[in-house]
């Protein structure tokens, strides 16, 4: 898809001013639009991916609304409020990071790009955590694990529906959770590399791109978990069940 | 032997002559073929797997088709009637109406078009066929393990808690194929915006174009919403996370909200690409401007807007809140509004054109009159009462056959006449393809029109055993449908046919206007040798100089 290899050396300067694009592409502005303009028609389907699941949870919050108010009171709402800290603060590291692609100083995108992969490593490790406390408490409502409700929910005969919030709670976070891997795995492309070969013409620039492209899809998925911690830990959240 | 004793003629010799290159010549290998970032083989890799897909679709229809020939159950039983009718609609619905026309002619022709050298994304196109394939392929598993049998809408709890056939596959493949929709959706927008060539503004667009971009805003806005829906379905089956279950106070009613909000818009996913098919077959065969030019092109945005904000009238009798149905017939019926603005826009563009009736141009009209008895008989079924009596009948059945069949596939097929001297630089037998194009329309008409009087008459769908009064009636249906699949053969043979005896075409066998029949057939790997500057508008033939003064004027 790059300029064959059989073209004619470029004399330096030139390789400078004209960074490498794509064969179906006329410039590398051309390139850069269509490539940004992409990751938002694609951040569009995922919003319409999950708006699915955020409006069946909506319906089934309204339908059920007491057993909901119950389950949403057993998360666990420090480690939800530290994940959200530390999500966005992955977020401001990644937009630190977008901006020194831009002005090239790709030692620095290195630094921030580790940085950001720590803190979403973290928020995966706190969401595991979770995910296990809810697995001893026997509130992991999948693969036949034991599961129980607390007595008063099974008092008030709403174990049905209180099963039903932890199962949104699973796939919700838990698709999240896989977006955030997928994130991590397209970070992992930007790590500093120890190796001290010369950059390709061009590379620098097209990393900057790349980097944009990244960011949005990282920024994007910090933004889901700004719907989910409401959504699922928040509303209708008391000190007395 | 005296003849080898005489002196061999020998040939004056000729210089060595070079065919120009295109993109077929290009490469002879497999391995170009299928890592192939050229949308043009990429369209060709496509225009091989919905044949495949096509053909058992259909030999799935044929089958229960025989079965259908008496009201007694004597060549399948219950489960395997219900089986082929869920293969025929799985291949017919997801591996071939969705993909037909956009990533077969889309493909090809998007670029060409708008004046680009490829999509904007190659390599994401060649991903989007592997994807397809691969989802077919857990499809087609389906059908040799044992297949599925709750039809292809999946219904929860026939596909959760009380099927044991293969539905967590099926679910995987159709999940699979959806994001291969995205990703050619995805592609068309971001190439239409972008990748234009000098002086191809969007009024200049050939309104093929314009249909596929509103096609890839619902390719991208829906196929999401029912990969959830089939994500939870298969979390549910898989996982024993229960979203839908009743037992726990789940609501399979959700399923079908989110199951037809993909896939009523679908419905236009497969006619809005033929609507677009439509208006170049139009255009070149009356050499004609397209009548209203921006009222076709805007209605194609209103029909793809209206399409998300329908999908309740499937739900009339599930359920639904009455005043929700009385909100979604209304809506319903809106829709009709875009529709009827196209048919009789073409119906407009005929009037004074210098008309010729090549084969594309038969099917174009099958599907006018086609298009135009579905379209109304959806009216029909937007009413509440009507819906009430006819719902689950034939009567539907006969409905989305006109849109989907009628529609989608005679263009589809007119398309794929009028774009093979492109696509292969060969012409068909012209013929052949007339006769195949009436015996279509002959035997569409007897396999579905008959459909219409057995569901107004009660006889439902998916039973495979019926009361004798309606046997008449379905031997016209099954006797039609016989026809439609031997005409559907024809083409296939003899376009395959035509790729080594066809006459060779030339750059412009039609004398139509529009970018791609600038360019030689079949294009060069690049599509054009220098990058195109428009300084016309879409459809400039001679007779219709004064309707584009007319639109300058605006």
């Amino acid at each position: 898809m790059s300029t064959p290899a059989a073209a004619p050396p470029l004399p330096i300067h030139t390789a400078i001013d004209r960074p490498h694009f794509a064969l179906q592409f006329d410039d590398y502005h051309q390139q850069y639009d269509a490539c940004v303009l992409g990751m938002w028609v694609f951040l569009v389907t995922e919003v319409m991916f999950f708006g699915a699941i955020f409006t069946g949870y909506a319906v089934y919050r309204m339908l059920h609304h007491d057993a909901f108010a119950m389950a949403s009171n057993e998360l666990d709402i420090t480690l939800g409020t530290i994940n959200t800290f530390v999500l966005l603060t992955s977020s401001l590291t990644m937009a630190l990071a977008v901006r020194a692609g831009h002005v090239g100083n790709s030692k620095r995108v290195g630094q921030l790009i580790v940085l950001t992969m720590i803190l979403g490593a973290t928020f995966l490790g706190i969401k595991f955590f979770e995910y296990y406390h809810k697995y001893e408490d026997h509130m992991a409502p999948a693969f036949g694990l034991p599961f129980e409700a607390p007595k008063a929910v099974n008092d008030a005969g709403l174990a049905g529906p209180f099963q039903l919030f932890l199962s949104f709670y699973f796939g919700m976070t838990g698709v999240h959770a896989l977006h955030m891997i997928i994130g991590l795995g397209l970070l992992s492309q930007f790590l500093p590399r120890s190796s001290r070969i010369a950059p390709a013409p061009g590379a620098a620039v097209l990393s900057a791109l790349n980097i944009e492209v990244v960011g949005l899809y990282w920024h994007f998925v910090d933004l889901v978990w700004i719907f989910l911690f409401p959504m699922l830990y928040l509303i209708d959240r008391s000190d007395t069940i | 032997m005296s003849a080898t004793l005489e002196a061999p003629a020998i040939p004056p010799a000729t210089p060595p002559t070079r065919l120009p290159r295109n993109y077929l010549n290009a490469a002879y290998t497999v391995r170009s073929w299928l890592l192939t970032i050229d949308h043009k083989r990429i369209a060709i890799l496509y225009l091989l797997g919905v044949t495949v897909f096509f053909c058992i679709g259909g030999a799935a229809a044929v089958l229960f088709r025989l079965e259908l020939m008496t009201p007694e159950a004597d060549l399948v039983e219950s489960e395997t009637y219900n089986k082929l009718f869920t293969l025929h609609g799985v291949m017919m619905i997801f591996f071939f109406l969705i993909p037909a026309i956009p990533a077969v002619l889309g493909n090809f022709l998007i670029p060409i078009m708008i004046g680009a050298r490829d999509m904007a994304f190659p390599r994401i196109n060649l991903l989007s066929w592997y994807l397809f394939m691969i989802g077919g392929a857990f499809t087609l598993f389906v059908t040799v393990a044992g297949g599925v049998d709750t039809g292809w809408t999946f219904y929860a709890p026939y596909s959760s808690t009380y099927s044991n056939t293969y539905v967590m596959a099926t679910a995987v493949g159709i999940f699979i194929t959806g994001f291969s929709s995205i990703l050619t959706g995805l592609n068309f927008i971001v190439t239409v915006h972008k990748m234009r060539a000098p002086g191809m503004t969007w009024f200049r667009l050939p309104l093929f174009i314009w249909s596929h971009y509103a096609t890839a805003l619902i390719m991208i806005l829906g196929t999401p919403v029912v990969a959830m829906a089939i994500l939870l379905v298969a979390l549910e089956r898989g996982f024993g996370i229960g979203i839908f279950d009743p037992k726990l106070g789940g609501d399979p009613i959700l399923f079908q909200h989110l199951f037809w909000f993909y896939s009523h818009p679908a419905v236009y996913i497969m006619v809005l690409p033929a609507m677009g098919v439509e208006s170049e077959l139009i255009a070149a065969f009356t050499k004609n401007r397209i009548f209203g030019y921006k009222f076709v092109a805007f209605s194609s945005l209103a029909i793809a807007i209206l399409s998300f904000l329908v999908w309740g009238h499937h739900l009339f009798v599930s359920g639904q809140s009455i005043y929700a149905g009385m909100i979604f017939s209304m809506l319903s019926m809106l829709i009709a509004i875009p529709s009827a603005i196209k048919v009789l826009n073409w119906t407009a563009t005929l009037r004074k054109g210098s008309i010729t009736f090549d084969t594309p141009l038969l099917y174009a009209l099958g599907f006018i009159g086609l298009f135009t008895l579905g379209g109304l008989t959806g009216l029909f079924l937007a009413a509440m009462g009507i819906d009430v009596h006819v719902h689950d009948t034939y009567f539907i059945v006969a409905h989305f056959h006109y849109i989907m069949v009628g529609g989608t596939v005679m263009a589809y097929l007119g398309g794929i006449h009028f774009w093979w001297p492109k696509i292969t630089g060969r012409m068909y037998p012209e013929g052949w393809a007339r006769l195949s194009a009436v015996l279509v329309f002959v035997g569409f008409n007897l396999t579905f029109f008959p459909q219409f009087i057995l569901g107004y008459n009660g006889m439902p769908r998916r039973y495979h055993v019926y009361d004798p009064g309606f046997q008449v009636l379905n031997v016209m249906s099954s006797a039609g449908a016989s026809i439609l699949g031997i005409a559907y053969l024809f083409p296939i043979t003899y376009l395959i046919w035509s790729l080594k005896y066809g006459p060779i075409a030339g750059p412009n066998p039609w004398n139509a206007v529009g970018l791609e029949w600038m360019t030689s057939s079949p294009p060069p790997t690049h599509n054009f040798a220098h990058t195109p500057i428009v300084d016309f508008e879409a459809y400039e033939y001679p007779s219709s100089s004064a309707a584009i003064a007319d639109t300058h004027g605006n």
